[in-house]
């Protein structure tokens, strides 16, 4: 093998993967919190409608789950702005796919959660005279949540992994600075042998961090 | 609409690349799968340890990043398999560790005595294997093991970045050529949609079907 390492080049454009690894935290970061908020809205929203509320909310999940996501991200920042007569920044494009990507796992997620809630509990809440928003605020929310934490964790290190997709259309996450450094450089097993275990490290880190928060907030039942 | 029309010879032909992809991906995924997945759960130490360290290694990367890796160090490391293939591995790479915890939870799923039973009435490892927990694992297996082969269509796309005509650069060529990126890339997503909704029924569906109450 006539290959000679020379790491001397990573260290120069370090920055690059640095700021490259805290953007594709930031953006999963985003992603999760936005998919949260979509598919704890949606699921309650769904909670006892009828079939047309339903059909809807099921043809957003099912679209978003069955369509690559590199294929929604291209579509969303180059096909819709095409005829829509406006632009964003890639930045911003990948957020709202990364977000509605994530909305539509969450959804199942939370639908689930509620189902897993114990009927007893809600009619606890009913026979001390609760509000049917009270009881979804005070007695479902936080049940589910602490059902559920488990399946959000796992989204959002699987989200971490996804913002590598945002490379393709040149946000400037880990990937991209990868690629970025390749290109300019080829010296492609050097920056390779940076970038794994870059974000090996930080997956497993999450990871253990998150399963200290599941044990925390475990529920303990009888 | 016209261009459309005139694009799906072309599409046509993507797709046949993805799907060749995947179906070559996918039979070598399940075989690699299912034996790595035996090994984590009842080989030794000395051969599940490097199993466990090569699939947490290979879940715990972006697919994008692996593609990128493997298409472009091959040749850096002077291997020339040809970017076809480079690509296909990575691809069936990252697609053998997450069967591999598929078949491992699988197997786990079949309560200890099966084995013990299997043992006091004198079976070898391979009969037990044969006759007693794979049978038995197959419904646990089935379901997650669908929703693989759907990661595997959509990671497919990925191929596309390293200049693999799949139904993916298919699309994006046809717009080069059109400029109709929002028609163009609805008829991509629908087409994915028919094959991995299809896909994902068919694991809903056998998944109710093998739910049974556990004593």
């Amino acid at each position: 093998m006539s290959y000679h390492l020379n790491f001397a080049v990573v260290g120069r454009y370090f920055g690059r993967l640095g700021w490259g690894l805290a953007l594709s935290l930031e953006l999963a970061a985003i992603g999760i919190a936005a998919g949260v908020v979509i598919g704890l809205a949606l699921a309650l929203f769904a909670q006892g409608r009828g079939r047309v509320v339903r059909t809807l909310i099921a043809a957003y999940v099912e679209f978003f789950r069955n369509v690559p996501l590199i294929l929604l991200v291209y579509l969303v920042f180059y096909g819709i702005p095409s005829v829509g007569g406006f632009a964003y920044s890639a930045t911003t494009s990948f957020i709202i796919t990364l977000s509605l990507y994530a909305g539509a796992y969450l959804v199942e997620v939370f639908r689930a959660g509620l189902d897993a809630i114990p009927r007893g509990l809600i009619d606890a809440g009913r026979a001390i005279g609760l509000t049917p928003w009270q009881r979804t605020a005070y007695v479902q929310a936080p049940t589910m949540l602490r059902i559920v934490l488990p399946s959000l964790s796992n989204a959002f290190i699987s989200l971490f992994k996804d913002t590598a997709i945002a490379s393709v259309i040149a946000v400037p996450e880990l990937t991209y600075g990868a690629n970025w450094i390749y290109t300019n450089t080829f010296r492609i097993i050097e920056v390779y042998s940076v970038v794994t275990p870059m974000y090996l490290v930080t997956g497993w880190t999450l990871l253990l961090l998150l399963r200290q928060l599941e044990r925390r907030f475990a529920l303990r039942r009888a | 609409m016209t261009a459309m029309i005139k694009a799906l010879p072309f599409l046509w032909q993507g797709l046949l690349v993805t799907l060749q992809i995947s179906a070559i991906v996918v039979v070598i995924a399940l075989v690699l799968g299912v034996l790595f997945g035996t090994a984590l759960t009842y080989a030794p130490r000395w051969v599940a340890w490097p199993v466990r360290a090569y699939s947490d290694i290979a879940r715990g990367l972006p697919l994008i990043t692996l593609i990128f890796f493997v298409y472009y160090a091959m040749p850096a490391l002077k291997v020339n398999v040809g970017g076809w293939w480079a690509a296909v591995s990575a691809l069936a790479a990252f697609e053998t560790a997450h069967v591999s915890e598929v078949t491992r939870g699988a197997l786990q799923s079949i309560h200890p005595g099966q084995t013990e039973a299997g043992r006091a009435i004198g079976l070898t490892f391979a009969q037990r294997m044969l006759y007693v927990i794979f049978p038995q694992a197959l419904r646990r297996f089935l379901p997650p093991w669908i929703n693989t082969v759907v990661d595997t269509v959509k990671g497919s796309a990925l191929v596309s970045l390293v200049g693999i005509v799949d139904l993916m650069l298919a699309v994006q060529q046809v717009i080069g050529r059109t400029f109709q990126p929002l028609p163009l890339y609805v008829l991509g997503a629908a087409i994915y949609f028919v094959i991995n909704y299809t896909l994902s029924q068919l694991s809903r569906r056998l998944e109710a079907r093998f739910a049974y109450v556990r004593e």
